[in-house]
This record gives C-alpha cells, sequence and structure tokens, in this order.
C-alpha cells in the first residue's frame, strides 16, 4: 500500500529506486562471568586493533571519495578508540568484575553516551553518536557478528536507516547509492552535511523509516520537500519521474550558461558576479560562471585569529583573487568590522547599540594604521588583475573624501618607494545608509560606482535589527521606500555616467530580479550558486518590459503588493 | 610537577578539532596530564574528558603536567594552544 513519510528537507534532488535497508545487525549480549579476565581483556584488545584498522581504512577511504575534512570525522573516532578514559575503566572492570568484554564495553560507553546527550549543547550531543558508532563496531567484532558493509552495494538503491554514521556514509558507494532517509537527524546532522557533500537526495528525521520501510520496497525521496513515498501508486511515480527530470533539466539547462553572457531577452547586458570571502570561492565562482567579484569581504582574513594579518599576508590572498579572476573586476571591500562581526584582539569597547556604532569605515578613519596596511596589501596587489576599491558603511561625503585621501597617500608612498600600482582602480562605496541614498546624486560626482548592501539599507532604512526576530517581520525588501532609494542610486550613478551594482541578498532573489533590471542595476552580486539560476531568468525578461514592472511597482504602497504584481507579471 | 594557566580567546571554546589536536599533543608525553577547569580535572590525553569540560570562550584554565616529560609537554600544549588560536 502506498504512504507518505515526512522528515527534514536534508539534501536537495529526487531519487526513485528499490529499499536497501541500512539497520543494525543484532548487537545484543549477555552479561557472563569470566574465569580468566586476562584472557578476556586481550580477546577485548584485539577487537579494538581490528576495529582501529578498519577505521583507518574507513577513513583512507573517505579522504579519496568525500575530501580531507570529511575524513576528520574518522580521526576523531579513532582518537575516541584509543581515548584511556574509555580503555582504561573498560578493562578495570573486566579485571575487577570478572565481566565479559561485551559488558564492560557497553556499560562504560553508555554512560559516555549519556553524558553527552544530556549536555545543552547540539554540538556535544551530537558527538554522542560518534561514540555510540565506535562502540558499535568494537562490540560486534567481540560478538563475532558481520558489520553491514554498505560498500557492497552493487544496484541502485535508497538506503534506509535509523541514522547513517560518518562510516556507514564513507562506505556508501555513490555509484549506486541514489539517496537516502533515516528515522533521527536534522539539518546539521553528520547524515545531512554528507548527502550534501556527496550530491544526492536525502530525507532525515522521518522517524519511522525503518519501521515503515522494507527491503525491496519502492521509495520515492523527495529532497526538496522532505517526504518519502513508499510504495508509491504509478500516478505518483509518473509525477516524480517527471518533477526529477524536470530538476534534472533544469540543473543542466542552468550548467550550459556557464559560458554565457547575462543578457536580458531584448539584449541588455548586466554583470552577474559573485560574492567571496576568501580565494578559496574562486572555485565555485567558475564553476558557477560569475562575471567577476561584486564583493570580497576581507574580513574573513583578520577573523578567527589572535592578531591583525600582515601586509604581506593580505597581499597573498588579494593577488590570488585578482588572478584566478584573469582580469575581470574584482571589487574589494574594505575592512567592514563592527556591528556584529567582532574582533576580539583589537579590544574594542562593548556597544549598546554596534550596528549603529564604531564600525567599519569609521573605525578605519580612526585607526588609520590598520587601515593603511590593508590600502598598502591592495594597491600592490592591484597590478595582478581588475581592482576595484569600496568603502563600507559611507553616510556623509567627507568619510569618503577622508577615506580617499588616505588611499592617494599610501598610493603615492607606494610609487616613491618604486613599487608598481595600477594606474586604473576605481573607487567606489556601499549605499547601505540612507543619508547616502538619498545624497546619491552628490556622490555620484565623486564616486566611481555604488554598490547598494541591502540587508544593511533595509535595516537602517525601517529601523529594524536584522538580528532581532521579533522585528524581523519589517525586513521588507521590496517595500517600495526601499526601491524608491535603489532607484535614487542607479540614477544619479547613470546621470555621471558611473554604475551602480548590489550585493545582498536581493540581487539574487527572483522577485527582486524584475524590478532590478527594471531600475537599470548594471551588476548583480550574489552567492555563486544563485548565478546559473538568475542567468537563466533574465534570459527570459524583457528589460523594456521590466521598465514598465518597475514604474509601476515604486507607485504600489506595501511590500507584500509589490510581490503580487510581480508575480502577475513575470508569471511565477 | 608544573602547570600554567591560560584564558581561552577562541570564539568557539575548546572542541573539536582543537580538541583533537591538544589531545594528540598530550598523548605524545609519558607524563600525566590533566585539564582543570571550574575546579574539576580531566585527563588531557582524552578526547571524551576534555570535550566533557565544555570549556568555552574567556575560560580560565590550568594545565598540569606530572612526569620526566613534563616541561617539554607543557611547552608543546602552549605552542599548540597559540597555533590554534585557543589561547
Amino acid at each position: 500500500m502506498s504512504s507518505i513519510l515526512k522528515g527534514t528537507a536534508a539534501s536537495s534532488g529526487i531519487a526513485i529506486a528499490k529499499a536497501y535497508r541500512l539497520v543494525e545487525p543484532d548487537l545484543s549480549f549477555e552479561q557472563t562471568v569470566v574465569d580468566n579476565p586476562g584472557q578476556e581483556i586481550e580477546r577485548f584488545q584485539q577487537a579494538m586493533s581490528v576495529s582501529r584498522s578498519e577505521l583507518e581504512a574507513i577513513r583512507d577511504r573517505a579522504k579519496v571519495e568525500l575530501g580531507e575534512d570529511k575524513a576528520a570525522i574518522f580521526e576523531a573516532h579513532l582518537l575516541v578508540l584509543s581515548d584511556p578514559e574509555l580503555v582504561s575503566p573498560i578493562e578495570d572492570k573486566i579485571k575487577q568484575d570478572s565481566v565479559n568484554a561485551e559488558a564492560a564495553l557497553k556499560e562504560t560507553a553508555d554512560m559516555f553516551v549519556m553524558m553527552f546527550e544530556q549536555m545543552d549543547n547540539e554540538y556535544m550531543k551530537e558527538r554522542a553518536a560518534d561514540i555510540r558508532d565506535v562502540t558499535k563496531r568494537v562490540l560486534a567484532h567481540l560478538l563475532g557478528v558481520k558489520v553491514l558493509n554498505p560498500s557492497m552495494i552493487s544496484e541502485e538503491v535508497i538506503v534506509i536507516a535509523d541514522d547513517l554514521t560518518p562510516s556507514d556514509t564513507a562506505q556508501l558507494n555513490r555509484e549506486f547509492v541514489k539517496g537516502f532517509t533515516t528515522n533521527i537527524g536534522g539539518r546539521t546532522s553528520h547524515s545531512a552535511i554528507m548527502a550534501r557533500s556527496m550530491e544526492i537526495p536525502a530525507v532525515v528525521g522521518t522517524k519511522e523509516a525503518t519501521v515503515e520501510i522494507q527491503n525491496g520496497d519502492l521509495v520515492i525521496v523527495d529532497g526538496l520537500n522532505g517526504e518519502v513515498h513508499i510504495n508509491p501508486t504509478e500516478e505518483i511515480v509518473e509525477r516524480y519521474n517527471h518533477e526529477s527530470s524536470k530538476f534534472a533539466d533544469q540543473k543542466a539547462e542552468w550548467a550550459k550558461l556557464v559560458d554565457e553572457e547575462s543578457v536580458s531577452k531584448d539584449g541588455h547586458h548586466v554583470e552577474l558576479a559573485a560574492n567571496i570571502g576568501t580565494p578559496a570561492d574562486l572555485e565555485g565562482v567558475r564553476n558557477n560562471g560569475g562575471e567577476g567579484i561584486g564583493l570580497y569581504r576581507t574580513e574573513f582574513l583578520y577573523m578567527g585569529r589572535n592578531e591583525l594579518p600582515t601586509e604581506e599576508e593580505q597581499f597573498e590572498s588579494y593577488k590570488a583573487v585578482l588572478e584566478g579572476m584573469s582580469g575581470k573586476p574584482v571589487v574589494v571591500r574594505t575592512l567592514d568590522i563592527g556591528g556584529d562581526k567582532e574582533l576580539p584582539y583589537l579590544n574594542l569597547p562593548h556597544e549598546m547599540n554596534p550596528f549603529l556604532g564604531f564600525r567599519a569605515i569609521r573605525l578605519c578613519l580612526e585607526e588609520q594604521d590598520l587601515f593603511k596596511v590593508q590600502l598598502r596589501a591592495l594597491l600592490r596587489a592591484s597590478v595582478y588583475g581588475n581592482l576595484k576599491i569600496m568603502f563600507p558603511m559611507i553616510s556623509n561625503l567627507t568619510e569618503f573624501r577622508n577615506a580617499k585621501a588616505i588611499l592617494l597617500e599610501v598610493k603615492e608612498e607606494l610609487l616613491q618607494e618604486g613599487i608598481k600600482v595600477s594606474e586604473n582602480i576605481e573607487i567606489g562605496i556601499m549605499v547601505e545608509i540612507p543619508s547616502t541614498a538619498v545624497l546619491a546624486d552628490q556622490f555620484a560626482k565623486e564616486v566611481d560606482f555604488f554598490s547598494i548592501g541591502t540587508n544593511d539599507l533595509i535595516q537602517y532604512t525601517m529601523a529594524a535589527d536584522r538580528m532581532n526576530e521579533r522585528v524581523s517581520y519589517l525586513y521588507q525588501p521590496y517595500n517600495p521606500s526601499i526601491l524608491r532609494l535603489i532607484k535614487m542610486v542607479i540614477d544619479a550613478s547613470h546621470k555621471e555616467g558611473k554604475w551602480t551594482g548590489m550585493c545582498g541578498e536581493m540581487a539574487g532573489d527572483e522577485i527582486a530580479i524584475p524590478i532590478l533590471l527594471g531600475l537599470g542595476l548594471d551588476e548583480f552580486s550574489m552567492s555563486a550558486t544563485s548565478i546559473l539560476p538568475a542567468r537563466a531568468q533574465l534570459k527570459n525578461l524583457s528589460k523594456q518590459d521590466m521598465e514598465a514592472l518597475a514604474e509601476e511597482v515604486l507607485n504600489l504602497s506595501t511590500n507584500e503588493e509589490v510581490i503580487s504584481v510581480v508575480k502577475n507579471t513575470i508569471k511565477m | 610537577m608544573a602547570q600554567k594557566q591560560f584564558t581561552v580567546k577562541a570564539e568557539t571554546g575548546i572542541h573539536a578539532r582543537p580538541a583533537t589536536l591538544l589531545v594528540q599533543t598530550a598523548s605524545k608525553f609519558d607524563s600525566d596530564v590533566q585539564l582543570e577547569y571550574k575546579g574539576k580535572k580531566v585527563n588531557l590525553k582524552s578526547i571524551m574528558g576534555v570535550m566533557s569540560l565544555g570549556v568555552g570562550k574567556d575560560a580560565d584554565i590550568i594545565i598540569h603536567a606530572d612526569g620526566s616529560d613534563e616541561q617539554e609537554a607543557l611547552t608543546s600544549l602552549e605552542e599548540t594552544l597559540h597555533s590554534e588560536g585557543l589561547a
């Protein structure tokens, strides 16, 4: 009979195949008294050593198939396996109580599992699974029970499990495992993370997948909606076959656009760029056809460490990004720290309103030594590509003039030292404070470009702290007030022959894109994975029609009205 | 017996990778190595012991080493704490 289980969509896509139950072997045993505890300890050590070599093999396989990061989990497992606090109580128990190794192991491990599960910390709770995983393996070896070996699967299957432990997932043969579903887990559990990195659909936390699903049942894993269909009717299978091929087609369709230009139906070209945090993000940008970097957040260079990065370190990163983009534009935002982003080693006093406080350019203009190091590194790197520099949190023209003056001063110093600096570096600003948007016509005479930071522009315009959930309903990107500010900025830049980009969430949003195209936005910068869908959407929009749409929504009165008009116009 | 006090600076405290590295470092030495936090001491050669302390940011911790290579152990652990940005 056909039935449905609901769970958490952990990894997108749709998979249809026969069920393969990856269900625990029977590890039950009886506690017994042993005659020779010494021998029993040896038997225990034997099982530990077999488990260790098995885990090492799994780790090595994981390194190749899943990468160094993911294999680190097994490194942690190996550490648990040789943990003296786990091993010696077990051996003591065997010696003192003359119990069998199975009982001593189970009792000791359970105690640790319980301890971690009771911790008031999601991360620690999930570590309990690591201990359970290791214990099961040793127990199986003690009992002479065969540990399930999913790497032997040789036909297309959907794996059904209570939880997929990291070692289970590492052994899954990607050629045949089309998807999986588990009883427990959430979006951040190992199983979910693994599924996403393996790019196979998964639904976790279905509660009773292993109860409801038998080996050989036909199963559909809908990783888009978090549903699992068991023995579906032909009608449902057909629907999903259709959905699945639609999803695959869509991905393939998007992939074709990698090397294409971003052009509207009526031939208007815009630039689709990516937001990045580190040089490591460049691969994603290339794979998704980014036409440039619209926002390089340099604060990651400063975070997660104990002191300021040196000029040399910064230079290497900037150079890597500029070279990696081979001449395509790279907009680097100077240090934007403060607000929700702290740098403990700067020892800045705690503020009541950090978002309205001493942050970003305000800090850099005060701490000029710190600012100059970054500017030196940037200017030195400028000869390796197409660098554009932008200052964050500009609220008035004096700030921009001061920042630019420091930049020119640093440039002069470098030239005097005989260091080459590119002659064509555009200097722009982030527009994220309403005062700057309102005065954009004056700014446009002096800056080379604008980049609208919508997350902050919205929070400052609506006076709604974006970290405060109780006012999160005021995050209204399509509110005509926001759209009018955006229009003012774009129009002001064009009037002076300059350009405007956008690097907030909004730039990759399918409701915002039609409006922004109509308003004449020149550059859209978003997370790399949004670029291809955005390019596909643009191809179907006519700039001329979107101009009319933009005109219409600017004269509406609420966020909701705008959404509904856009949806109706472009038939979403 | 050698000991030294540190203040944890890392935003996430001591967990996951840093904990692994500390345990791996401590395990290289013959001395008994213990980690003390809030008056509770655990074996620093035990990953589960270390994680069970739940050491967070700004925590004051003391590392004790006792044995033939206690000084080397302490120095080596201090290096790990610094290189991982923990303290």
